[in-house]
């Protein structure tokens, strides 16, 4: 037992912080600080400026172009790197295409998809969940039929996110509807978005954002060579790639992040003349969710440690993602409570163009309800907290 | 002991009830946030000729002369619609303020208000007060046959709707006094009144108001100077009453969206409400919302007892127990709808986005907490 950092790992956390100062574009910096919304070009142009690093890929093995890091230096550069204000990755080529075509994709695809997913040239989406699959994946629809050298794809995808800038997608696809079972079926296939067919069409979610998307397909013709592994196989595929979903789901860095905000906020908001952070109720309140991130950092710790001699997260990532995201909705709720009244006012274009002058109140203020709202949705995604009690009480608990 | 309403409060549920179901679905509703004011003024007149703008009006000055039960049904039923027009502001809590501080501008206001011809709306939070209805910087000076008022008020409901405001001023004392306190009806386009419009995050409208050198005649001061105190108050006592039983009428909406979701979607073969974790958090959001129905009607009962600490008491309790509870179930309306819960389309996340509001309107669930410590430590 020891919590302590090498001197080793005490140098890396310099350099990493060495870097951030020196590289992180300052505009993309404040954005995220104050929790504005990013542009697609401010998640690419960072990616860039990682690519030219060597530090594209942190979860990456060196052989594709990875850092090789382990779970230490994993904890690190999330740390800082969330701590000064650096985007999130956005995941859907990185943490989870990437892994399967590692993993299960030939050599061929492993060089022609890997490079370009590392430099940030290629933006990928999801095409897992439909209208009627969302917790039951499985009882997926969107079908794929075999035409000689390609399959003629007809169906519909949902919850796509940031599609609307995507070049390319990974769908899971029914190829076989006769199979015993739901999942025996589904194959693994990856989309060319400008194959004509494809429609992406918004979903406004409750605070004006444009982040999801319906996808349409019709008729959309799929090369083969495009399919990751077997036909009717990519049930495996998919559930590796949810595993990998879970990498760093705990969101530490971040909320670390977030717990600073809200503890600057409540310093500078008043109550009865006095500092609302010096408010008994409200330093109890922060204090309850920085001590349930402190649990949290450590047993992230430890499931990181453990994971680095496995491949991909167990079940045990699932109290990551509940507890993470929990801690998450706590702090975008207490960041407008600290406000109050002034937490209301909403104009979703001034948080789109990061300039909030003309909002009414602190600008500090001006997200804070959106967020909360936005916020929602996490114990939602990426597999509800519900369905996240299952599997630990399924896959650990044995029940 | 009777929990039954009379006929007559029957009646006035169900007219309102129609007119929610008849002429302000969702679509119509969706019409009007996006349109420029935010607020319709036909539909106002609609409520008017439904008589709704006179129900808290006293019957010498053109109105009904109904009482906080009224209230909270008509409340219930336009939180289920989730009506964006000023009817709280400007039919319960300036009538309320109006007939506590009785005079000429009272007497002018009143069957205007009745009639549903002129919107009167109060503006008294600032920033930082937190609900504390104490604190009030914004000063009037006297000067001749004038008042001079200078400072701001932040968030007001409906403010930008406003033909009249009536506006809280310090006329002497110091900050956190109750005496000292009085108010005084300002025409929004007077000299030096800016009034900054904005929508809100729940699809509601408030502004923030500049007050930098108004200049009223000495006879805009509603009541004795200094002694309005007791009177906003009051005002916004029967404000928390009223904005509770929004809150429950939201609250029983939302659960009955919730219910018909989790009986038609389906997934692994079966309806999602088969499921016992989201059968025992549908019970839990039913439990919560009876608690807050309890209290909504305690809130009622108590908004006009004569003893002040009693009201406080009651008041502050039931804005607690409404305020946990509209978060409990509107968080978990969103979480049990799914992505869906998330969509601007469907109307639970507008239901939740107004409880969201509601916790943060007339001072939040911590701060009614410590009021009811206060209140009844005595």
């Amino acid at each position: 037992m020891d919590l302590t950092f090498t001197p080793d790992e005490q140098a890396f956390r310099d350099e990493v912080r060495e870097f951030l100062a020196t590289q992180l574009p300052a505009d993309i910096a404040r954005k995220v600080k104050s929790g504005l919304a990013l542009h697609a070009d401010d998640y690419t142009r960072w990616q860039k400026i990682l690519h030219k690093r060597g530090w594209a890929a942190p979860n990456w093995p060196k052989q594709f172009g990875g850092t090789g890091w382990g779970p230490v230096e994993l904890h690190i550069y999330d740390e800082e790197a969330a701590g000064a204000g650096a985007p999130r990755t956005i995941p859907f080529g990185l943490k989870m295409v990437a892994p399967v075509i590692m993993a299960f994709g030939n050599p061929a695809q492993q060089q022609r998809f890997l490079p370009r997913i590392l430099s940030g040239e290629d933006w990928w989406c999801q095409g897992y969940s439909e209208p009627g699959a969302g917790s039951d994946l499985a009882s997926l629809k969107t079908r794929a039929e075999r035409h000689g050298d390609h399959y003629i794809v007809n169906g519909q995808k949902t919850w796509n996110t940031l599609g609307q800038y995507a070049n390319w997608i990974f769908c899971l696809v029914r190829t076989d509807p006769n199979a015993p079972k739901q999942q025996q079926g589904i194959s693994f296939l990856l989309i060319d978005m400008k194959t004509p067919g494809i429609t992406v069409r918004p979903i406004i979610t409750m605070d004006g954002a444009h982040e999801v998307n319906e996808v349409w397909l019709e008729n959309v013709k799929v090369p083969v060579e495009n399919r990751i592994g077997e036909e009717n196989k990519g049930w495996t595929y998919a559930k590796f790639l949810l595993g990998h979903e879970r990498t760093n789901i705990a969101g530490v860095g971040a909320s670390k992040r977030e717990l600073g905000r809200l503890k600057a906020i409540a310093r500078q908001e008043m109550k009865n003349g006095r500092p609302l952070s010096e408010d008994p109720i409200f330093a109890a309140r922060i204090a309850q969710v920085e001590i349930d991130l402190m649990a949290l950092e450590i047993t992230n710790l430890r499931a990181l440690s453990a994971e680095s001699e496995k491949r991909a997260p167990g079940p045990e990532a699932s109290i990551l993602k509940i507890k993470g995201t929990e801690i998450q909705q706590a702090l975008s709720e207490l960041m407008m409570y600290a406000v109050g009244p002034y937490a209301l006012p909403f104009e979703r274009a001034s948080l789109e163009e990061g300039d909030l002058r003309s909002v009414a109140g602190p600008e500090y203020a001006a997200p804070l309800a959106a967020t909360y709202c936005n916020f929602r949705k996490v114990t939602i995604y990426g597999g509800s907290n519900e369905i996240q009690r299952n599997i630990i009480s399924q896959m650990i608990l044995g029940l | 002991m009777d929990f039954n309403f009379t006929e007559e409060q029957q009646l006035l549920a169900d007219t309102v009830q129609r007119f929610v179901r008849e002429q302000y679905s969702f679509e119509e509703r969706r019409a009007i946030l996006t349109s420029s004011e935010g607020w319709s003024r036909d539909i106002w007149r609609e409520l008017a000729g439904l008589g709704l703008t006179a129900l808290n009006i006293p019957e010498e000055h053109g109105g009904l002369n109904a009482g906080p039960v009224e209230t909270m049904l008509v409340m219930n039923a336009l939180g289920q619609g989730l009506l964006l027009e000023p009817f709280l502001s400007a039919a319960v809590i300036a009538p309320a303020l109006l007939t506590r501080l009785p005079g000429a501008v009272a007497t002018q206001l009143l069957p205007a208000t009745a009639a549903g011809e002129r919107i009167v709306v109060l503006a008294h939070q600032e920033p930082n007060t937190r609900g504390e209805l104490n604190i009030v910087t914004v000063r009037a000076e006297r000067s001749g046959d004038s008042y001079v008022l200078e400072g701001q008020k932040c968030v007001v409901a409906h403010g930008g709707a406003a033909d009249e405001l009536l506006i809280t001023a310090r006329t002497s004392g110091k900050l956190g006094d109750t005496d000292g306190i009085s108010v005084f009806r300002v025409e929004p386009g007077t000299d030096g009144v800016t009034v900054k419009s904005y929508g809100t995050i729940d699809g509601q409208r408030a502004a923030d108001i500049k007050l930098a050198k108004v200049k009223v005649p000495a006879s805009s001061l509603l009541g004795a100077e200094g002694k309005a105190y007791p009177a906003v108050e009051a005002a916004h006592q029967i404000g928390i009453s009223a904005i509770c039983a929004e809150a429950v009428g939201i609250m029983k909406a939302v659960n009955a969206a919730t219910l018909d979701y989790t009986k038609s979607r389906k997934q692994f073969g079966q309806p999602i409400g088969k499921f016992q974790v989201l059968q025992h958090r549908m019970a839990d959001m039913f439990i919560q919302t009876e608690q807050a129905t309890s209290m909504s009607y305690l809130a009622a009962i108590k908004c006009l007892d004569p003893d002040p600490l009693e009201r406080r008491r009651a008041l502050s309790a039931a804005k607690v127990v409404v305020g946990q509870a509209g978060r409990f179930v509107g968080q978990q309306a969103v979480q049990l709808h799914g992505g869906m819960g998330m969509t601007d389309e469907l109307s639970v996340s507008h239901y939740f986005k107004r409880l969201t509001s509601i916790d943060l309107t007339f001072g939040d669930t911590d701060f009614h907490t410590q009021q009811f410590v206060a209140a009844s430590a005595g």
